[in-house]
């Protein structure tokens, strides 16, 4: 072969194949067999390390109660006073590692409210627990810790605010909400205001439910492409948060049909839900309490979505249990509802091999 | 390397000009420029011109250059003018028609949708009379007319996506945006929308039928290029005049494949499936969400799709209650 060609195949086939993942792989079939649901993954990709150790070793759950040594406790105060400085402690190495207890608390009176973190935290704090204990049709019996999100900063990295609105007329600098590479819409050309329809909650959230449940066509469904480009659109955003594709809980055939999909479905159901009651429950009424620098460009707070704990993972930290070391943030932790959860886990795992 | 499997011509003629017949009364005469390009003559013949554009070619150019630059401006201008920007996100950006608030009006404001509706006015335009000139010219130079009716399958299946089927649905909001991402994104979207185009058997023809043409497009070629040292690419001769060349290659094919194809019939294979890839296809977008909303569903009721076994997964709305 000429010099040049070979010169030429070489650089070729770099630029054709510089994207491709070099890492081992590991695949197994999450769906009745010649559906193509498989799952490919990078081994020991579900990273265990990332899960930081307790700040000292757990103590007991018993002696006095938090809330009757420290009056002013809003949260909390069910707890035993060794669990509470052992929950603050390690809060501290979460969320504000370099800031340390300053960083919510006025050093000079711990009690004091001065600071607009500490009320911040206040609710972060009852929303963990609220996770852990009425979500578990999502988080299951693994649970969620303030590191699920925080991951050492005190601002998740992975956050959203409302779009700037694309009311306004002419075409200069409108792209009509979409077309725009960014990571809510997984960098696609679909519309990046998707996240804030479905995941900003409220009374009556957005149905992401665009497919017809009749052949034919009726009054009951006039949803258009145009619009079904949303439901497109979020579909995607799960898909990058978790790292998987559409097959993890779809049956290509069709994305409709529940009875021809996986368990995960259901389990990334609620986590809609559960996401929507953060932003809406939690996050959304703390506006006023957050001060402009927290705050996107339509003078709303950072709100949550599927990245901001997943972060690529189908399971957040490999699916570590690490709120199991710290019962303070999950108070049914062997709760009727949780042996629910591990019962329908486990039919989830046993369920997807059995063909 | 054998020459035969070279993907460059091997033979380049060096000759005069060819300025071709005279034309009929009435056309308006060529334009005797003519140039040779060595590295053209490589891919195709070498000699390019004499030119004639008509009426209907100038026409066709102009309606198709404002197309193009309506299109371009208003991608130009989502980025703000900045034109480091427009060649950054030129695969995201878009021209979108207008959203399902404006039915199937032409009377839409401009920036929301009506320099959609201009650009695919003069896109079809340009078309459209693209489609004259191949018909004229083929008829000018006393050919048949099979280029201009497999065009014409072309433009069916364009006319149904961006006017007829909109047309039909009362709303503009089911055409295809102009834009590399945005359209293929549209793609996907339509296919969720109704259930999955996959389940749509005229869509499944056109997939045939384009698979088909690329199929019998590399056997064709291949067999012309494995029979060219016995005069095996004088094709048209040999309909009629049979030689070794077609013998051999005819022969070949009973053995590999059971029969074989003609000089004649293969040019009228490839011609049909091509026409029939977009005909197919139109027709199947045409009868989604006119005629049939969710192609899944029609097909389990036509026992077309497989069923698989109950995963015994259900929809939880309303069975529980968020956060239960």
């Amino acid at each position: 072969m000429k010099p040049v060609l070979a010169a030429g195949l070489a650089g070729i086939s770099l630029l054709a194949l510089g994207a491709c993942e070099l890492a081992p792989k590991e695949s197994y079939q999450t769906g009745y067999r010649g559906t193509g649901m498989n799952s490919v993954m990078v081994k020991a990709s579900a990273v265990d390390d990332e899960v930081p150790a307790p700040p000292y070793d757990p103590p007991g759950t018993a002696g006095p109660r938090a809330g009757d040594l420290y009056p002013g406790l809003e949260v909390l105060g069910d707890v035993s006073e060794e669990q509470f400085n052992y929950t603050m402690a390690a809060i501290t190495a979460w969320v504000a590692p370099e800031e340390g207890c300053a960083y919510c608390h006025d050093p000079a009176d711990m009690a004091s409210n001065v600071k607009y973190t500490k009320a911040v935290s206040r609710r972060m704090i009852a929303m963990t627990r609220e996770l852990n204990q009425d979500w578990t049709s999502h988080v299951g019996n693994t649970g969620v810790t303030c590191w699920t999100c925080h991951r050492g900063e005190a601002v998740p990295t992975e956050h959203w605010t409302l779009p700037e609105d694309a009311a306004h007329k002419g075409i200069v600098r409108n792209k009509n909400g979409q077309n725009d590479p960014v990571s809510n819409s997984a960098y696609s050309s679909l519309p990046n205001a998707a996240v804030a329809r479905y995941l900003l909650g409220g009374t009556s959230p957005q149905s992401a439910r665009v497919v017809s449940t009749t052949p034919f066509p009726s009054a009951a469904n006039t949803t258009s492409t145009m619009e079904t480009e949303q439901t497109y659109a979020i579909m995607i955003h799960i898909s990058q948060a978790l790292g998987v594709n559409c097959t993890y809980c779809h049956n290509a055939q069709s994305f409709q049909s529940w009875e021809n999909s996986n368990p995960f479905r259901e389990t990334a159901y609620f986590g809609l839900d559960m996401v929507r009651q953060i932003n809406f429950g939690y996050i959304t009424p703390l506006a006023d309490v957050f001060p402009d620098n927290r705050k996107g460009v339509m003078g709303d707070p950072f709100k949550v979505n599927c990245t901001t704990c997943h972060r690529g993972q189908n399971k957040p930290l490999g699916g570590a249990k690490m709120a199991w070391d710290y019962p303070a943030l999950m108070p049914t932790m062997f709760s009727a509802a949780v042996r629910q959860a591990d019962a329908r886990m486990a039919r989830e795992r046993t369920g997807a091999a059995a063909e | 390397m054998a020459r035969y499997q070279n993907i460059f011509t091997q033979v380049q003629l060096i000759a005069p000009n060819e300025g071709g017949i005279a034309l009929p009364q009435g056309g308006e005469p060529r334009i005797a420029l003519f140039s040779r390009s060595g590295l053209m003559g490589r891919l195709g013949q070498g000699q390019l011109g004499p030119i004639y554009l008509g009426w209907s070619g100038l026409a066709s150019v102009m309606f198709g250059f404002l197309a193009i630059e309506i299109i371009g401006l208003n991608m130009l201008a989502s980025v703000g003018w900045d034109p480091i920007q427009f060649v950054r996100q030129l695969p995201w950006l878009a021209l979108e028609p207008p959203g399902p608030e404006y039915g199937f009006t032409p009377f839409v404001p401009l920036a929301e949708g009506g320099w959609w509706i201009l650009a695919g006015f003069s896109l079809t335009t340009s078309i459209l009379l693209w489609w004259v000139r191949t018909y004229r010219r083929a008829r000018a130079l006393g050919m048949g007319t099979h280029i201009a009716w497999a065009f014409l399958a072309a433009i069916w299946l364009y006319l149904v996506l961006g006017f007829i089927r909109p047309l039909f649905m009362g709303s503009w909001a089911e055409a295809v945006p102009f834009g590399i991402f945005p359209h293929l994104d549209w793609t996907a979207a339509f296919s969720i929308r109704y259930g999955n185009l996959f389940y749509n058997p005229f869509h499944c023809l056109s997939i045939v039928f384009l698979y088909g043409s690329t199929l019998l497009f590399a056997m064709h070629g291949a067999t012309i290029l494995a029979v060219g040292r016995y005069g095996g690419e004088r094709e048209i001769e040999q309909i009629t005049d049979r030689g070794t060349a077609a013998e051999r290659a005819g022969l070949f094919w009973r053995w590999t494949m059971g029969f074989n194809a003609t000089m004649e019939s293969v040019h009228r294979w490839a011609w049909w499936f091509a026409v029939l890839t977009t005909l197919t296809g139109g027709i199947g977008i045409l009868l989604t969400g006119t005629v049939v909303d969710n192609w899944y569903l029609w097909a389990q009721q036509h026992q077309f799709a497989p069923a698989y076994p109950d995963t015994g997964v259900i929809d939880p709305a309303g069975i529980r209650s968020v956060g239960e």
